[in-house]
């Protein structure tokens, strides 16, 4: 007899929920997790789409230590002396279904555990799971420094970083096309000073994208996100674009931060944490095996994360795969059978659901922003030159627009524009 | 620049004597070059002799330098050992 019914590895986002739907139905569940306190070892941008939250507890808006609700997006083609942003703001933001908020791990993430807790999941924190232990193939227990303990069912739920997925389930370590490195620091500022330069309240806040500049032309980009009194500010560089460009990834974002763009949303502010994630970014055809004889694999240990350039999303879909995996764990448990077959309704599960779904439709976008070098180098200064044309005045004859506009996209190449734009909107 | 100050105002708890990253003996330059360039925290760093060097005590425990030099730089690579290493308060 197995010492729990189920044993989660990892409280971040999938973790809890995996544990707190184990909890619901019944199961006995043990969630192990390194960090001293949940959010310990955690790193987001971060922003949360709420939807697949709320589907598992309604009232979270109640309790959870949120930052701020997002009700603007900028996305912007930064270049070295220019900037060109879309803005977009829209009622609905506030709409329940589609409320998303920034969110600093270390405090949202107690929260999540508490949740799993309080539905009756046990936890052990400050030790890391070394190593599965596994029987004739199949996973049947954790080994965690002297402590071998064992379930029926364990779910990985470690992170983008697993050093365990290999040995559950066969997957490789990503690529370093796979993966971008994210570096990001909170910045510390006065919540009134936050509000009036995002141009929100108190309680709503910005999100913010860059592409260019921030990545020094390289595939990646920047972001700024505003919590109630920090602002999270960062840069992700794909990693094998990264290992090739003649300035670090920490350079990136010093220089990003003293962009004359930039600056002044952070001016004044005091740097109070310094943090770095790698971020999934492989897509659809990087996911490993989701299921394995007495294991599955959710969240960021299983590369669920989708940049589709205008959003980045993971910790959504984190949250619902911990839903199925704890829903698909628990009805495996209840029939007896956890092998790999036992448990393949989880994987039907996520196919049925957004998760999925979403990682499908966007498969190839990763591909498209590695292919399409022109979107990180020479799109964000040639927007900046069309905007020139259109709002620079020094009282000499202005020119029609299509005379001035024209020879900048020219210079472009104009089958290379129409095919980069066809491109990618096939591959969203 | 380098993230002394930065890392400076993170808390940790150092595993002294104790690495969770081993490297492999003098590691090809252009490999240990790759780390300069993506390790987070700067850790990788090249002397004005020209000398790889690498420190553990700030490591952020993201996985980069797993991801990209397993094997060519970074001999072996695991978590920090018990209530060990970084400890966020943000996130």
């Amino acid at each position: 007899m197995a010492d729990f019914d189920a044993i989660v590895v990892g409280s971040g986002c999938a973790g809890p929920i995996a544990a707190l739907e184990l909890a619901r139905a019944g199961k006995s569940v043990l969630v192990i997790e390194r960090g001293n306190y949940c959010g310990a070892k955690n790193v987001s941008g971060g922003r949360l789409y709420t939807h697949s939250l709320r589907r598992v507890l309604p009232g979270f808006a109640g309790s959870a230590p949120l930052e701020r609700r997002i009700v603007r997006e900028r996305i912007s083609l930064l270049a070295e002396t220019s900037n060109t942003t879309i803005e977009f703001t829209d009622a609905a933001m506030r709409q329940p279904e589609f409320e998303s908020y920034s969110v600093l791990r270390a405090r949202f993430d107690p929260w999540l555990a508490a949740q799993a807790e309080e539905a009756g999941a046990e936890y052990i924190n400050g030790i890391a799971v070394e190593s599965l232990i596994k029987q004739d193939g199949r996973v049947t227990g954790v080994q965690a420094g002297e402590d071998a303990i064992t379930a029926e069912v364990v779910i990985l739920a470690d992170g983008v970083n697993t050093l365990l997925a290999g040995d559950a389930v066969g997957a490789p370590a990503p690529l370093p096309d796979q993966v971008a490195v994210g570096v990001k620091q909170v910045v510390a500022l006065p919540a009134s000073v936050i509000s009036d330069r995002a141009l929100t309240s108190d309680d709503e806040g910005a999100a913010w994208l860059f592409v260019g500049e921030p990545t020094h032309g390289g595939v990646g980009g920047g972001f700024v996100y505003t919590n109630r009194d920090t602002i999270s500010i960062g840069v992700v560089a794909t990693l094998s674009d990264l290992v090739g460009s003649p300035t670090p990834v920490y350079q990136m974002l010093e220089d990003f931060k003293e962009h004359p763009a930039v600056a002044p949303l952070i001016a004044g502010g005091e740097v109070v944490e310094h943090s770095g994630h790698l971020v999934a970014e492989g897509g659809y055809d990087s996911l490993p095996p989701l299921v394995g004889d007495g294991v599955l694999l959710a969240g960021e240990s299983a590369m669920m994360c989708i940049n589709a350039g205008y959003t980045v999303r993971g910790m959504d879909l984190a949250i619902a795969a911990g839903m199925h995996a704890g829903r698909s764990a628990a009805a495996a448990l209840t029939a007896g059978d956890t092998s790999a077959q036992g448990l393949a309704g989880y994987r039907r599960a996520l196919e049925d659901s957004f998760v999925l779904k979403d990682m499908r439709t966007l498969r190839r976008f990763p591909a498209f922003m590695e292919h399409t070098p022109r979107l990180f180098q020479s799109y964000p200064a040639m927007a900046g030159r069309v905007m020139q044309k259109l709002f620079l005045l020094d009282g000499n004859p202005v020119r029609p627009l299509r005379k001035a506009v024209l020879p900048i996209l020219k210079q472009a190449g104009y089958t290379k524009l129409a095919g980069d734009a066809l491109r990618g909107i096939k591959a969203l | 620049m380098n993230t002394d100050t930065y890392l400076g105002k993170n808390k940790y708890e150092v595993d002294e004597g104790n690495p969770h990253i081993r490297l492999v003996d003098s590691p090809p330059p252009a490999e240990f070059g790759k780390l300069v360039r993506a390790c987070p925290a700067g850790l990788y760093k090249v002397g004005a002799d020209g000398a790889g060097t690498f420190d553990y005590a700030g490591c952020l425990e993201c996985g980069t330098c797993r991801i990209a030099a397993s094997g060519t730089v970074v001999a072996s690579w695991r978590y920090p050992g018990p209530t060990m290493g970084v400890e966020y308060r943000y996130g």
